[in-house]
């Protein structure tokens, strides 16, 4: 079984709640479809448990299958550190069948961002080592392809579909319950 | 049924073809620890499978200077288109003729589907097995347990190093 090596931080991009019952943390890439097509699941998996849940995404760019997924990470991390990061998050995974460089000025534009600043940003890999701290971090956790989730620490290895990722964090809360019940 | 061969057992030596007219010996890496990683079949229809995992994860490899080795009983030109439209930087053996010769060795042919199950194995210097894990068909083992053990062995070597040494020095 896979367990999550590096615990959520504070300098992760964070979703919701710290004392929220469950943690989905997902690793994946802008260039991915599969991650493309988890992308309106998750929001509709975190609009469904509201409060309970918090939600965390880490980059894992497969750069050698993905020409464009090391650059969209960089430019999601350049308007991360303007406190823009799920602004550019979800316009990169909706428009993704059109991800190239112009995509991620157009959207860094749209975002009132300076597109000489992005470039630059860019060019000189300015957030290419968090991408890579959050890339070796996965691996050492067990990801093994994208999206991969973890729920409260543990791989998820089911199908990133709605249905299943529902159970499965269904299944955290009603063990959070008996816990508590115990300990009441 | 057979079994994963375990940790200690001496790696059961074979000659491959890696590309249509080279060939690849387990004896020619001795003196580097090996990762041989069995794997059902290429082209399988997911992003970062199980081989464009390990293509990314390269350079950590290269870190502990082992050297990874795919195996499937795919032949060689499906090996070579695979690699190519993946941008593989690492050998892929063709365990084609006799088919799983080489998965069997090792007790990891799933013979109902004739194909590798999906079995992982860290040879060490001297060619002696050092860790092998067997996943689930289904699931792709990711890197953790491969890094792990070549952590594992690299301790192992800097402590019987240190023991060597101070033998010496004694």
């Amino acid at each position: 079984m896979a367990n999550l090596k590096v615990p959520v931080a504070l300098a992760d991009h964070i979703l919701g709640e710290k004392d929220a019952a469950v943690t989905l943390v997902e690793y994946g890439d802008y260039e991915c479809p599969h991650c493309g097509h988890a992308h309106p699941i998750v929001n509709a998996v975190r609009k469904h448990f509201g409060e309970q849940l918090r939600f965390v995404f880490r980059n894992f760019p497969l750069t050698e299958i993905h020409p464009h997924a090391e650059a969209a990470a960089e430019a999601a991390e350049f308007a991360g550190a303007q406190g823009h990061f799920w602004e550019m998050h979800d316009g990169i995974f909706e428009n993704q069948p059109r991800l190239n460089g112009r995509l991620l000025a157009e959207l860094a534009a749209g975002l009132g961002l300076s597109s000489e600043d992005l470039t630059a940003a860019l060019e000189g890999h300015e957030y290419l080592p968090r991408i890579k701290s959050d890339f070796l971090g996965g691996v050492r956790s067990g990801v093994n392809g994208t999206p991969t989730f973890f729920i409260n620490g543990v791989r998820y290895d089911g199908a990133p579909e709605f249905e299943e990722l529902v159970e499965a964090i269904d299944e955290q809360l009603s063990g959070g319950k008996i816990r508590r019940r115990r300990a009441g | 049924m057979a079994h994963i061969l375990a940790p200690g057992t001496t790696a059961p030596d074979f000659t491959l073809p890696v590309t249509p007219d080279q060939s690849l010996s387990l004896r020619d890496l001795r003196g580097q620890p090996v990762v041989l990683a069995f794997y059902p079949a290429d082209w399988s229809p997911v992003c970062g499978d199980q081989m464009a995992l390990y293509n990314e994860i390269h350079p950590e490899f290269q870190k502990y200077k082992a050297e990874v080795v795919g195996i499937s009983v795919d032949g060689v030109w499906c090996h070579a288109a695979f690699a190519h439209d993946r941008h593989l930087h690492f050998p892929l053996l063709a365990d084609f003729e006799p088919k799983g010769a080489v998965a069997k060795a090792y007790g990891v042919y799933r013979e109902k589907e004739g194909v590798c199950e999906r079995a992982l194995f860290v040879i060490d210097e001297e060619g002696v097995i050092f860790w092998s894990y067997c996943s689930p068909i289904a699931v792709n083992p990711g890197a953790d347990g491969i890094l792990e053990a070549l952590e594992n062995l690299k301790e192992k070597r800097q402590n019987h190093g240190q023991l060597e040494s101070s033998r010496r020095a004694g």
